[in-house]
């Protein structure tokens, strides 16, 4: 999120509101899942860590004064590296899995009710995505952020029906495997 | 197991079909019940070979079942004779299919108005319907085309054309996204949107998570029967926050 919020500085300094307006250009309704009070707290955060500094810019007749945020150089070479960083989010199968195991291992849930609410909401996840991507025209560039979205979403789905196949599998020959 | 006002579009209890006979029977649907409201779009999701393909032959009357009843808009296809039967899959069941099935001869127009003239209607009105779904799949534009010239996404779409020729009381669909791109598959996503607004019931089977996502109900079938039921009421936890967070906003 704060580096979400400091590339968006990169473009010139801002205000707030500048800067939600332009996350939701860039995101479509995937920028709405932001609130402004977010970006607040978060380029107070930019400020206190060096990355950004503000100006106060006076208010007009009908409009109270406002902050203005710019990048420091501190913040400039954070977006750089964050530009070039290849990170991608953690493991989280091995995660699940090991969830699993533990339910298993000390009898405190039923694996096969882990996974069932896991795929629930997995589904229910897709179902908004997948319906915000109907609502896109074609094209746009959060109907394709949304794409991505999805399809990440059908392989963790599809993963999951392994994992059942799994411990389905593990219900009808207890004691085989690990 | 349904909860809508009407009565079952369609109905199954103790829905059975085996193929084989001795060591090699094998019970590709094994005692279904199944109820689907008017209106209602169900997915039935499973590994392929699960009895969901056969399900769904069985329910458009494609295939008779071994035992148990299979109900259309109250009249039992189980008992019907073939005459009947063979009426019944023209007018009121609309079938679309993984491979679209059109005729290569025959424009997109033509395929659509197929339907209408085996039901007996005039060239006249058959055409007039054809021209109205074509453009309401967005094909207004390709009426002409033979199938050859259309993409996969275009076809199927003038396949869901050719299924609602006759206004069926129910289209059935089985693994309409198979063959089909992203992009073209949420064209196909739209559109099954826009015929459930309309109320048009909806039978889908297929291992599309897509799809599965945006029906009403969802069913699970491994072996031929049944094993769980899912409605996707409520939203994901904080809804677009819950999206926000997919993709690389929060957390």
């Amino acid at each position: 999120m704060q580096d979400v919020v400091l590339a968006m500085l990169a473009k010139e300094p801002s205000h707030g509101y500048e800067l939600r307006s332009r996350l939701r250009e860039a995101l479509g309704p995937l920028g709405e899942a932001m609130n402004a009070g977010q970006i607040y707290v978060t380029l107070g955060r930019l400020e206190k860590a060096g990355l950004a500094r503000s100006e106060r810019e006076p208010g007009l007749p009908d409009r109270p004064d406002r902050k203005v945020y710019a990048l420091t150089p501190a913040g400039q070479q954070r977006v750089a590296s964050w530009l070039s960083e290849v990170t991608w989010p953690g493991p989280a199968p091995a995660e699940f899995h090991l969830k699993l195991v533990a339910a298993a291992a000390g009898r405190l849930a039923d694996p096969m009710s882990i996974l069932d609410a896991q795929r629930r909401e997995l589904l229910r996840l897709l179902r908004d995505a997948q319906r915000a991507a109907m609502d896109e025209p074609d094209g746009s560039a959060a109907g394709l952020v949304l794409e991505g979205v999805t399809l990440r979403l059908q392989a963790d789905l599809r993963w999951l029906e392994a994992c059942e196949r799994h411990w389905a599998g593990r219900a009808r020959h207890p004691g085989g495997g690990e | 197991m349904t909860d809508a006002g009407g009565s079952p579009v369609l109905r199954t209890r103790g829905l059975r079909k085996d193929f084989g006979k001795g060591e090699g029977l094998v019970r590709a649907v094994d005692e279904v019940d199944l109820d689907v409201a008017p209106a209602e779009t169900v997915a039935v999701m499973g590994p392929s070979g699960c009895g969901k393909s056969t399900l769904l032959h069985i329910l458009g009357g494609l295939e008779r079942p071994s035992a148990g009843e299979v109900m259309l808009a109250g009249s039992r296809l189980d008992q019907m004779g073939e005459r009947a039967l063979a009426r019944l899959r023209r007018t009121a069941v609309g079938f679309v299919f993984q491979a679209f099935h059109l005729i290569d001869e025959l424009t997109a127009r033509e395929n659509v108005e197929l339907p209408a003239l085996l039901a007996g209607r005039s060239p006249r009105a058959a055409r007039r319907r054809a021209t109205e779904l074509l453009d309401r799949v967005g094909l207004a534009d390709r009426a002409k085309f033979l199938p050859a010239a259309l993409s996969g996404g275009q076809r199927q779409r003038v396949a869901i054309a050719r299924a609602l020729s006759n206004d069926p009381l129910v289209v059935l669909a089985d693994e309409p996204t198979g063959n089909l791109d992203s992009a073209a598959t949420l064209d196909v996503l739209r559109l099954f949107d826009s015929l459930r607004s309309t109320g048009q019931t909806l039978v889908i089977v297929t291992h599309d998570p897509r799809i599965a996502a945006t029906s009403d109900r969802l069913i699970s079938m491994r072996d031929g029967a049944f094993t769980g039921e899912t409605r996707l009421t409520g939203s994901a936890r904080g809804a677009r926050g819950g999206l926000g967070a997919l993709a690389g906003l929060e957390g």
